[in-house]
C-alpha cells in the first residue's frame, strides 16, 4: 500500500482541508488508492496551482502525485520524453538540456510538476511560438475514477488512432482522472537569445505595437506586455480637460528572439526599426514570465487584437502581463473589481476571465469560472462518463462539475 | 497473440449494403426519406439508387456501400433538420466532405443517411487583425489560403489533396500534410466549430479566442472522424507567410544516407518545414507521371524545405547542405524560383497518384514510426515485400516518422487486393511493435479499425468509447468506424464480442 502520511497542519486545498493524504509512488500505486477508497479525492502535483481551480466542494483525500517522480524514457534522436506525472519542470529542464533539447512550456510557478500543468494547462510567454500543452502532449496515462489505468495517444508526433484524450485531461484539474504519465514532444534548445524592449504610454499603443510584429515576417519565441492600469484616473484627466491619453495603460514590451546568433541579430534590429525605438538586451527583464500577484489574480483570453480593448476593461489599479500577440494576459485586479462587469465587457472579443488566485476569505464571493458555454450540458456528460459518482476533484470545474 | 483478420465481408462489394439493385428500401428509410423532404425541400433528399451509387465508397475505394438517403446540405439547417430526423427516427447517419479519405471514414452506412457537405462552402469571414477565417465544412482547404493571401496569410495544414479536400474533412480527420513536421496538424490550427451533436443539438466548441474555459472539447472532436457530430462552421487560425521560404532537393545511392540526414538536421536543433523521402519505386513512378526530374539513378531522394527570416534560412539551409553531403548525397539541387520549388513538390504531392502509372492498382497505407528507426523499417519492408511476392513504393513524412507505404498490385488477378491489404497489415503490426502508430493523419475509418485494438488495450478503447457515449449515446454519428468492437453506452465492457454485435459498417443492423 502506498505511503499514507499524516495530513501535515496548514495542508488544504483553497481553504478545503482534506481528510486525509496519499502520496504514491507508482501508477499502480494511484489505481490501488482509487480502487480501495471511495471517498473524494483530489489530485495535485507541487500544489502550486490549486487556486487555479475552484475549490473542491469536499475533499476526503488529497493525491499527491509528487512521488510519480520518474523520467521513464528520453529517445533524443525522436525528440519525444516520457515521463511521470510527478516530475518537476526545473529538473526535467536540466536533464533535456544535456542534450540540447528542452520541452517548450515555460510556466513560472517554482517546482511545478508536469502532472499539475497538465491539469492547470498552464503555460507562460513562449506560448506564442510553441503553443500550449495541447500542442506539446502526444500521449497520456491516466488512472480513472474506478481505479482503471488507461492510455491514449503514442510516442510518436504524429498520431491520429483514436481519440486524442490528452486534450479532454489538459486543464481539467484532475476531475477526469489522474494523470499518471504524459509524453511530450520536444524542441531544440536555441542557440543564443536576445530581446528588444518598448517603453509602452497607452493601450492604443500595445495593441498597435503588438499587431505591427503580428503582421510582420519576425518570428519571436515571445511578446509580452507588462501593464499598469490608471484607468480611472486617465478618465478624470480628460473630464476636467487635460491633455487625452487614451487610456491610463503603461508599461513596457518585451520582444523574446530565440534562434542562431545571426538571426537574433538580425531580428532584434529588424524589430528596433518596425517599432520605432526600444533597447536591445541581452537577457528579458526580471517581471518577463512571472505571474502577477495581489487582490484577485485573473487568466484573460480573448481575441489577440482586442489587447487594447481588454486594457481598457480592466479596473484602476489593475497590473499584469499579456502574452500580446495571443490574446492571453494575467492581471491582478483589486478584490472590489466587479468581476460580472469586467467578463461582460471583454465578452464581444470572445473573452473569458478565470481566477487564479484569491485571499481564501475573497473566494466564496467570487464566481471561479464565469458563465458557462452553450457546451455545458456535454461537459457535464463527459464528466459523468468518466467519474460517475463525482469523486474526482467535486466542484472544481466550470459551473461546479 | 492473434493478428487480427481483415473482415471479408466489407471487401466484398456483392455482400455489403442491403440496398443493392432491386432491393426496395427499408420502411424506415421510406419513412424518414419522406419526413426529410418535407422538412428540407425535396431536391436535397436523395433516394433513387442511380444517384445513390455515386456515394458508395470514398477515397478508400475497396469498401462500397450504397446508403439508404444522400442529404445534399445547402445550408446549416439541412444538417440540424436532417440530424435531428435521424434521431428521432434512430437511424444513423455518416457526413461526408469531398470524399478524398484513404480510410474509409465517409463510407455510408446501408440502412442510414449520407449527408453530404460539399455545397456549404461559404467563407463566412476573413479576419487578418485577429487571423482568424471562418468557413463552412464544405470549404476546400486551398480556399483558405487563397482567402488569406492579400494579407500575407496562410492556412498551415497542407494535406496532399489540398485542393480537393474540405475543412469539415480535416477536422474530422485531424488532417496533416507536408509541412506539419514544423507547423502542427489541423488540431493546432482549429480555434472553434459549431457542431450538430447526434441528438440534434447545436453547440459552439472553442471559439475565437486562443482558451476557453472549461474542458477542451474541440480538442476531442477534431480526429474524431465523424463519430461525434457534424461541424457546420470551422474557425481556424493562419499563419504569417515566411520571409523566406527555400527548398532543396537531394539524391542519395542508399537509403540509410538519406534517412542518416534527416536524423542528423533534426539532431543539428534545425526544425524544417518538411523533409519528405521517397524511394526509388516512388521516384520512378514520380517522373513517369509529371516528369519532376528528380536525380537520375538515385535510390532515395530528400525534399527538404526550411521557411522562415532570410538570415536564419541561409544560414541552416547551409547546414543541411552540409549535413548531406557528408551523407554522400550525389546531387543537390535547390529551386531557384517558386517554379521550382512547385516542381520539386509536384513530384511528391503526385506521387500516389503517380503509382498509376507503373502499377494496376495500389493500396495506400499510413503508419508511424519514432523517426531514428526508419532504415531498419525499410529493411523490414522491404523484407515483407519480398515475402508477399508484391512491390511497395515508399513515400514519407521523413521529418515525423510518418511513412506511406504504397503497395502495387493487379487487382485483375483474383486475391491480390486481399494480399495487398494483408502486407499492408503486417506493415503497420510493425509500426506498432516500434513503438509507432497506425495511423499518422489518414485516421483509422474501417480499414484499420481492426488493427486499433493491437495498438491499445481494451481499457484505452473502452475509455475512449466513454467520450463517444457523452457525445452521443445511440450510436448513430458514423457507426462502425475508427473503433474495432462496436459497443452500446452503458453497458459493463467486455460483455460483448464482435462475434454477437452487428457491424452496422456493413449495413447489417438489426
Amino acid at each position: 500500500m502506498p505511503v499514507r502520511p499524516a495530513v501535515p497542519s496548514g495542508t488544504q486545498v483553497c481553504g478545503v482541508v482534506p481528510v486525509d493524504v496519499a502520496q504514491p509512488t507508482t501508477a499502480a500505486e494511484v489505481a490501488d488508492v482509487l480502487r480501495s477508497t471511495r471517498g473524494t479525492v483530489v489530485p495535485v502535483g507541487a500544489g502550486t496551482k490549486t487556486g487555479w481551480a475552484a475549490p473542491p466542494t469536499s475533499c476526503d483525500l488529497l493525491l499527491r502525485t509528487t512521488g510519480l517522480d520518474r523520467v521513464v524514457e528520453h529517445a533524443p534522436g525522436d525528440l519525444v520524453v516520457v515521463t511521470e506525472a510527478g516530475v518537476r519542470l526545473e529538473s526535467l529542464r536540466r536533464q533535456l538540456a544535456e542534450h540540447g533539447q528542452m520541452l517548450a512550456l515555460d510556466p513560472p510557478e517554482p517546482g511545478a510538476t508536469i502532472g499539475g500543468i497538465i491539469g492547470a494547462n498552464a503555460s507562460g510567454p513562449r506560448r506564442l511560438r510553441y503553443g500550449t500543452v495541447r500542442d506539446l502532449l502526444i500521449g497520456v496515462t491516466v488512472v480513472l475514477a474506478d481505479g482503471t489505468t488507461a492510455k491514449s495517444g503514442g510516442k510518436v508526433v504524429k498520431n491520429v488512432a483514436g481519440y486524442d484524450l490528452g486534450k479532454l485531461y489538459t486543464g481539467a484539474h484532475g476531475g477526469l482522472g489522474v494523470v499518471v504519465s504524459a509524453t511530450w514532444r520536444l524542441h531544440p534548445l536555441p542557440a543564443a537569445v536576445g530581446t528588444v524592449v518598448v517603453p509602452v504610454s497607452d493601450a492604443a499603443e500595445a495593441g498597435r505595437l503588438s499587431a505591427l510584429l503580428a503582421r510582420s515576417t519576425l518570428t519571436p519565441t515571445a511578446v509580452e506586455l507588462r501593464f499598469d492600469v490608471a484607468n480611472a484616473q486617465a478618465a478624470n484627466a480628460q473630464a476636467v480637460g487635460s491633455r487625452v491619453t487614451g487610456s491610463g495603460v503603461t508599461g513596457e514590451l518585451v520582444v523574446l528572439f530565440e534562434s542562431i546568433e545571426a538571426s537574433v541579430d538580425a531580428q532584434s534590429r529588424a524589430a528596433l526599426a518596425l517599432l520605432g525605438g526600444g533597447t536591445r538586451e541581452q537577457r528579458p527583464p526580471s517581471w518577463f514570465g512571472q505571474r502577477p500577484t495581489g487582490g484577485i489574480v485573473l487568466r484573460l483570453a480573448f481575441e489577440p487584437f482586442a489587447l487594447p480593448h481588454v486594457l481598457r476593461a480592466l479596473p484602476d489599479g489593475a497590473s499584469g502581463t499579456a502574452t500580446a500577440c495571443t490574446g492571453v494576459a494575467y492581471a491582478a485586479v483589486p478584490e472590489t473589481t466587479d468581476l460580472a462587469a469586467l467578463r461582460a465587457a471583454i465578452r464581444p472579443y470572445d473573452g473569458s476571465a478565470v481566477v487564479l488566485a484569491a485571499a481564501d476569505a475573497a473566494r466564496a464571493g467570487l464566481d471561479h469560472w464565469g458563465p458557462v458555454p452553450d457546451s455545458f450540458g456535454l461537459m457535464t456528460r463527459v464528466k459523468d462518463q468518466f467519474d460517475p459518482r463525482r469523486r474526482l476533484s467535486p466542484g472544481r470545474l466550470i459551473g461546479g462539475l | 497473440m492473434t493478428q487480427p483478420q481483415v473482415d471479408d465481408r466489407t471487401r466484398d462489394p456483392g455482400r455489403t449494403g442491403i440496398a443493392d439493385d432491386g432491393t426496395a428500401p427499408s420502411a424506415r428509410m421510406v419513412r424518414l426519406a419522406e419526413r426529410l423532404r418535407e422538412r428540407i425541400g425535396a431536391d436535397k433528399v436523395l433516394t433513387d439508387p442511380a444517384q445513390l451509387r455515386t456515394y458508395e465508397c470514398d477515397g478508400l475505394a475497396a469498401v462500397r456501400v450504397r446508403p439508404g438517403i444522400v442529404v445534399l446540405a445547402s445550408h446549416r439547417d439541412d444538417v440540424v433538420q436532417t440530424v435531428r430526423s435521424c434521431a428521432e427516427a434512430g437511424v444513423p447517419f455518416v457526413a461526408r466532405g469531398s470524399g478524398t479519405g484513404l480510410s474509409g471514414g465517409a463510407i455510408p452506412v446501408a440502412d442510414g443517411v449520407l449527408i453530404v457537405l460539399s455545397r456549404l462552402r461559404q467563407i463566412v469571414s476573413v479576419d487578418p487583425d485577429n487571423a482568424r477565417v471562418v468557413v463552412e465544412p464544405g470549404v476546400i482547404n486551398l480556399w483558405v489560403s487563397r482567402e488569406a493571401a492579400p494579407y500575407d496569410q496562410a492556412y498551415a495544414p497542407d494535406p496532399s489533396s489540398q485542393q480537393v479536400c474540405s475543412i469539415g474533412g480535416n477536422v474530422a480527420e485531424n488532417a496533416g500534410g507536408a509541412h506539419c513536421l514544423k507547423y502542427g496538424f489541423t488540431v493546432n490550427h482549429v480555434m472553434g466549430a459549431e457542431v450538430v451533436l447526434p441528438d440534434g443539438e447545436v453547440v459552439r466548441l472553442g471559439g475565437t479566442a486562443s482558451e476557453h474555459p472549461g474542458l477542451d472539447l474541440l480538442g476531442a472532436f477534431i480526429g474524431s472522424e465523424g463519430t461525434l457530430g457534424v461541424a457546420t462552421q470551422v474557425t481556424v487560425r493562419t499563419i504569417r507567410i515566411p520571409e523566406t521560404v527555400q527548398t532543396m532537393l537531394v539524391g542519395f545511392h542508399s537509403v540509410r544516407d538519406a534517412a542518416g540526414t534527416v536524423s542528423d538536421i533534426i539532431a543539428s536543433g534545425i526544425v524544417p518545414a518538411a523533409i519528405e523521402m521517397m524511394d526509388a519505386l516512388a521516384i520512378e513512378a514520380a517522373e513517369a507521371a509529371v516528369q519532376c526530374g528528380y536525380p537520375q539513378g538515385a535510390v532515395a531522394v530528400l525534399v527538404i524545405e526550411l521557411d522562415g527570416p532570410a538570415v536564419e534560412v541561409d544560414e541552416q539551409f547551409r547546414q543541411v547542405r552540409e549535413l548531406a553531403e557528408a551523407r554522400h548525397a550525389f546531387e543537390t539541387r535547390i529551386a531557384r524560383d517558386a517554379a521550382e520549388r512547385a516542381l520539386m513538390w509536384k513530384g511528391r504531392k503526385s506521387a500516389f497518384a503517380a503509382v498509376g502509372r507503373i502499377s494496376p492498382a495500389y493500396y495506400v497505407q499510413d503508419g508511424v514510426i519514432p523517426r531514428t528507426r526508419l532504415p531498419e523499417v525499410l529493411e523490414e519492408i522491404g523484407r515483407l515485400a519480398d515475402e508477399a511476392q508484391m512491390r511497395v513504393a515508399n513515400v514519407f513524412h521523413a521529418g515525423d516518422g510518418n511513412l506511406h507505404p504504397l503497395i502495387l498490385f493487379d487487382d485483375a488477378v483474383p486475391g491480390a487486393a486481399h494480399d495487398a491489404e494483408r502486407l499492408g497489415g503486417a506493415i503497420l503490426d510493425l509500426c506498432v511493435d516500434l513503438g509507432g502508430s497506425i495511423t499518422g493523419e489518414h485516421g483509422v475509418g474501417v480499414d484499420k479499425k481492426s488493427k486499433m485494438a493491437r495498438q491499445f488495450a481494451g481499457e484505452d478503447l473502452d475509455t475512449m468509447q466513454l467520450v463517444r457515449c457523452a457525445f452521443d449515446p445511440d450510436g448513430l454519428a458514423n457507426p462502425g468506424k475508427l473503433f474495432p468492437t462496436p459497443r452500446l453506452c452503458g453497458e459493463r465492457p467486455g460483455v460483448r464480442t464482435a462475434a454477437d454485435t452487428p457491424d452496422p459498417a456493413l449495413g447489417e443492423v438489426f
